[in-house]
């Protein structure tokens, strides 16, 4: 890690491209950001002195002081409640919930006043907050510890919700998402903290609320975010044997929603399978599907479909690969896209 | 206090008018409104709930703007900056951590200024007031909570509410001074308050102040107090009410003479009269259905713009 983090915070010189993992982006976007803006104050659980129990926040308060960087008793409320009232007087802040389903009782300070006082004042309070959650599964978790908790985020008008798929997008993202006027729910897939790719931090990318077309194809577009980006490209790759060209979109913001980069896909390719990690009822994929059957209906050759968790509560690590959506169940999907009646 | 008390039952006349989509009284409570309303300094921010509206009056908030969440204009009607009045709280208790992050990042900042919550006896109950109390203490932020004992939770008594011998004792367990005061007598509250905004102002961190008050009307105007309290109750108060006790002291005191009371009123009855006039049916604003879209986010999303342009369609077509 410490190569990837040897430029100094805030400068403009950039390495060349280096194997870098997710949590050392996600280190390095704080650390820049502390650097670029006096405003910006990281807090939580553990994040101070132990630089948090995924190590996101590593070294951050030896560097920025105290006053900048630290630790807060356990009480999420109390961690977003007050993230709200330093908000109001000038401060940017940047708060962890330790784990998605310890992030539950801080839930009525996200939507009832995080994701409203904007809207109360008539846009004159402000909250640029970020909530970053490590989230989703696949890490052996004991329950409490691999929820997919997007929807109820994304369900909620006010706030904006981002989930990197890559290193550098988590770089990108967590910086952009820290320069956001409006509060974002920063949703970090944890299985991937520690997945290496080369790359080279830099906060100018594609902006914030574009998807992304990880892999351009002509068949099927396969609609992933976070954790299951990977998995989604995985699944690509596996696809060319069955001569199917696979597109693969990773989402990035969940809301607001890309409608103009998915429906131009979808269009094209005419057929489309979304993967999440979060139970298929109600869940973030059933509001994909039906964005695009509204948009695409006559270029679509077959139902959209969902590859997704079970309608059941997160299991036990024993049993989570058969919970967890495989490149496998992906490419089941892929097949009953009606192929045979593809124009033959 | 007379100002506020003559609003306040404006106030509570206008919801029964229909005027108001509801309006939850303070009346009994007039010297906690005023009190720690004038205790703060002009730098101080007050963090209100949904029976503050008289505190918030009295911070200098315009009469219409306060009264535009009860008259369903919008969720709150007033520029929180301009006096430094934090929108008034429905959710019972999450002000509390609103006004200790917003103390606490006075202190990161070196500002001179304290936060002031304002809370009641059943908020006492939820677990953001514990947890404010807490992070208040840690941090010695300057931040001061009062809490308008007024002896029901809507119509849970406090004997019900809570099992400690004070609501002010809570403090021992934060490490924050406690103290109960009789929140009819408006110079207890007043030194209380102003009391505990300078200790917090000069660093020596928060303070917790129960207010013994009492709520002469019902929760609301929808409310049925007769269901959980008595008459006898009621009149009990009545003779401890908070102006006349005020008025007889500052009398005593040679403070207050017959021509000074009269001017008052007459001040009072001009304030009731404006409020009338604005809250009339001729004064009320139209509604802008395009403002629903407009506050979500900084800028609209292009999902908010296609709603925002589909309702206006649809009021264009509905229209004669």
């Amino acid at each position: 890690m410490t190569t990837v983090m040897s430029p100094p915070a805030g400068s403009a010189v950039r390495q060349a491209p280096a194997p870098v993992t997710m949590a050392a982006a996600l280190n390095q976007a704080l650390a820049d950001s502390l650097a670029a803006d006096d405003r910006v104050v990281v807090f939580g659980e553990d994040v101070g002195t132990l630089g948090g129990v995924f190590r996101i926040t590593d070294g951050l308060a030896a560097k920025y002081g105290e006053h900048r960087v630290f630790d807060t008793p356990i009480a999420e409320s109390g961690i977003v409640g007050t993230a709200i009232g330093m908000a109001m007087n000038g401060l940017v802040p940047v708060v962890e919930m330790q784990f998605d389903a310890f992030a539950y009782p801080a839930f009525e300070q996200v939507t009832s006043h995080l994701a409203k006082l904007r809207n109360r004042t008539r846009g004159r309070v402000a909250l640029p907050v970020v909530i970053r959650v490590p989230f989703g599964g696949g890490i052996g978790g004991v329950e409490h510890h691999s929820d997919a908790s997007e929807a109820y985020y994304t369900h909620t008008a006010g706030l904006r919700v981002v989930t990197p798929g890559t290193p550098a997008d988590a770089y990108l993202l967590l910086r952009e998402a820290i320069r956001c006027p409006d509060p974002v729910v920063f949703l970090e897939p944890k299985r991937r903290y520690w997945s290496k790719e080369t790359a080279v931090l830099t906060p100018d990318g594609p902006p914030v609320d574009r998807a992304v077309i990880r892999r351009p194809g002509r068949d099927v577009t396969l609609i992933a975010y976070g954790g299951m980006v990977a998995t989604a490209l995985e699944a690509a790759e596996a696809a060319v044997e069955e001569d199917w060209d696979v597109e693969v979109i990773d989402l990035r913001s969940l809301s607001p929603f890309d409608d103009q980069t998915l429906a131009e896909s979808v269009s094209r390719t005419g057929r489309a399978v979304i993967v999440h990690e979060a139970a298929g009822f109600a869940g973030y994929g059933a509001e994909v599907a039906a964005r695009l059957t509204e948009q695409c209906f006559h270029y679509l050759e077959a139902p959209i479909l969902r590859v997704t968790g079970f309608d059941i509560p997160y299991p036990p690590p024993k049993l989570e690969q058969y919970h967890l959506p495989s490149t496998d169940r992906i490419l089941d999907a892929i097949a009953r896209l009606q192929w045979e009646d593809d124009g033959a | 206090m007379v100002l506020g008390r003559r609003f306040d039952t404006q106030a509570t006349v206008l919801a029964k008018q229909g005027r108001l989509a509801v309006y939850p009284s303070s009346r009994g409570q007039d010297a906690c409104q005023a009190g720690a309303a004038l205790a703060l300094r002009d730098q101080d921010w007050l963090f209100p709930t949904y029976r503050d509206s008289v505190a918030i009056l009295t911070r200098g908030v315009d009469p219409a703007e306060t009264l535009a969440l009860l008259r369903g204009d919008w969720h709150s009607g007033y520029d929180p900056y301009e006096r430094r009045v934090a929108p008034q709280c429905t959710p019972l208790a999450t002000n509390t951590l609103h006004a200790v992050g917003l103390a606490h990042a006075a202190t990161l900042q070196a500002k001179d200024q304290v936060a002031l919550v304002l809370l009641g006896d059943g908020a006492t109950s939820e677990g953001d007031t514990h947890e404010a109390l807490n992070f208040a203490a840690l941090w010695k932020a300057p931040a001061v909570f009062l809490v308008q004992n007024n002896g029901y939770a809507i119509s849970v008594p406090l004997a019900k509410q809570s099992a400690a011998p004070t609501l002010a004792a809570k403090g021992i367990g934060y490490g924050i001074p406690g103290l109960v005061i009789d929140g009819n007598d408006a110079a207890a509250v007043y030194a209380a308050a102003r009391a505990a905004i300078e200790r917090a102002a000069g660093g020596g961190g928060p303070t917790l102040i129960e207010a013994i008050t009492y709520r002469l009307e019902a929760h609301t105007n929808a409310d049925d107090a007769t269901r959980y309290r008595t008459d006898d109750e009621v009149r009990g108060w009545l003779d401890r009410d908070p102006i006349a006790r005020l008025e007889t002291y500052l009398r005593a005191s040679r403070l207050l003479d017959d021509e000074a009371a009269g001017r008052l009123a007459a001040e009072a009855e001009r304030l009731a009269a404006d409020v009338r006039d604005r809250m009339s049916a001729e004064a009320e604003a139209e509604a802008d259905p395009a403002e629903l879209f407009e506050h979500v986010y900084a800028r609209p999303t292009a999902a908010l713009e296609r709603q925002r342009a589909a309702l206006l369609a649809e009021l264009e077509e509905a229209a004669p």
